[in-house]
């Protein structure tokens, strides 16, 4: 490819900050390359690109580097213009998509993880936390799919969609690994049909990392959580 | 370009940021000061999500989290933009915000709430994130370069946010000697008229805190305990 578009992304496949990012430069059709990082072995180019926290996703475009994979796709929105735009035009639209975004990033995904590395009486708390946050987002949503949701093409994918389904979208696995229900169709119908339409399309579904993989490493993850060994 | 209204708390250190950007954008607004103890039913229906302010409602319209509603603001009113046009110094600029929101504050305020032997640690990470801010603005006028930007509005309460802080706690964080450029950014910041106008001062912070009795639901008895 050439030199003057050059994009390069490090990442970690079970990361859904990294998921997320992918998703979006394969929306958009943008060629690039891929460097998977072992996080316990950091290459010198994440510590060179990202010496503030360290972290993937960094994308390096044209040799600069951005960090924070909610800054990284409004940057990818606004850098390819030709592709299909993961932000809408209006200001308070795009307003109401930074908001749950934001949510969905922040409040939702840490809750989960809270979730995913208890038991007992504060599992069950955190795990009310959830519901009721995704009850919120349920609200919240009615505003952005005012029609519901039956099919969604591949090009009016935008970037709220990407970040609930880089958390969410593996949904099943969470659901396995913990032995309870997480989007029901019944108390949360509009987010389950989201989620369902947005697993139909290809590119989508194939940004989910393989399911008996996934659930090795939250089991990995929540055993660790719960047995922690001292250093 | 329609009716503008701001719910915010007088003495909030992200309030203030909103009412900044639409005075350096000539913006008029209506602004509806909260009780925090007391949340109105205005606030409760315009964010009920978070229940918190600041809440910028733009033709009966709410935006809610201050960054969202900074960007809401640039993209409505185009005189005096906040943010850089390049994407990738408009993403250097949001990076940073995100840096300060969530890292910086929280591990300031950890450090001044800190049982005492974790302190010395907490101190260090605050003032290592501190160290990072002074190194951002060295040589500039404004962390947006030579005119006020978006970054300027999200750090401008921090310094007697942190004079506050560490008055309440007995902590020290904000060293000038150690900290040049950000302290010399913060003392000429706080004179601009407009952000004079709108800053929440140590004095009141802590005048606030001490009458209403909040200093210990603030800090945390540990640190309470520590207080020097």
């Amino acid at each position: 490819m050439a030199e003057e578009n050059k994009v390069k992304l490090l990442g970690f496949w079970v990361s859904p900050y990294v998921r997320r990012v992918e998703l979006a430069l394969k929306l958009k059709g943008i060629p690039y390359e891929y460097v998977e990082e072992d996080l316990k072995n950091k290459s010198s180019l994440l510590l060179k690109y990202n010496p503030v926290s360290k972290k993937v996703p960094v994308l390096v475009h044209n040799g600069k580097p951005l960090t924070e994979s909610l800054v990284i796709l409004e940057y990818i929105d606004e850098t390819w213009k030709n592709g299909p735009p993961l932000l809408p035009q209006d200001p308070y639209k795009r307003a109401q998509i930074r908001f749950w975004a934001s949510f969905v990033h922040q409040q939702l995904f840490e809750t989960w993880l809270s979730v995913l590395k208890s038991d007992g009486e504060v599992q069950e708390k955190a795990l009310k936390e959830v519901l009721e946050k995704l009850s919120a987002l349920e609200e919240g949503i009615k505003n952005i799919f005012p029609e519901g949701i039956q099919i969604i093409e591949h090009e009016n994918v935008g970037l709220l969609d990407i970040v609930m389904i880089s958390v969410f979208g593996p949904y099943k696995v969470h659901e396995e690994v913990l032995g309870l229900k997480l989007i029901d169709p019944e108390k949360t119908p509009l987010l389950f049909s989201w989620l369902t339409a947005l697993l139909e399309i290809p590119v989508v579904k194939d940004s989910l990392p393989p399911h008996e993989k996934l659930v090795g490493v939250l089991k990995f993850i929540r055993h660790n959580a719960l047995n922690p060994t001292s250093a | 370009m329609g009716e503008v209204k701001v719910i915010g708390a007088s003495l909030s250190i992200i309030c203030c940021r909103i009412e900044w950007a639409l005075k350096l954008k000539g913006v008029q607004y209506e602004y509806i000061q909260e009780d925090l103890r007391n949340k109105s039913p205005i606030l409760l229906q315009c964010n009920p999500v978070h229940k918190k302010v600041p809440v910028l409602v733009h033709n009966e319209k709410p935006v809610a989290e201050s960054l969202v509603i900074l960007e809401y603001i640039d993209e409505t009113w185009k005189e005096n933009p906040l943010l850089p046009k390049d994407p990738f110094e408009k993403s250097t600029a949001r990076f940073w915000a995100r840096f300060v929101d969530e890292k910086f504050i929280p591990s300031a305020w950890a450090a001044c709430c800190a049982q005492e032997h974790e302190q010395e640690k907490a101190v260090e990470s605050a003032q290592e994130l501190l160290g990072i801010l002074d190194k951002l603005i060295e040589g500039k006028k404004f962390f947006g370069g030579e005119t006020i930007g978006f970054l300027d509005l999200v750090v401008g309460s921090l310094p007697n946010w942190l004079k506050f802080m560490e008055e309440l706690s007995g902590i020290k964080l904000f060293d000038a000697e150690k900290f040049p450029s950000f302290h010399e950014w913060a003392t000429k910041f706080v004179e601009i008229p407009i952000i004079q106008e709108h800053i929440p001062m140590p004095e009141d912070l802590i005048n606030y805190v001490n009458t209403a009795g909040l200093a210990k639901t603030i800090l945390g008895s540990a640190a309470m305990a520590n207080k020097k």
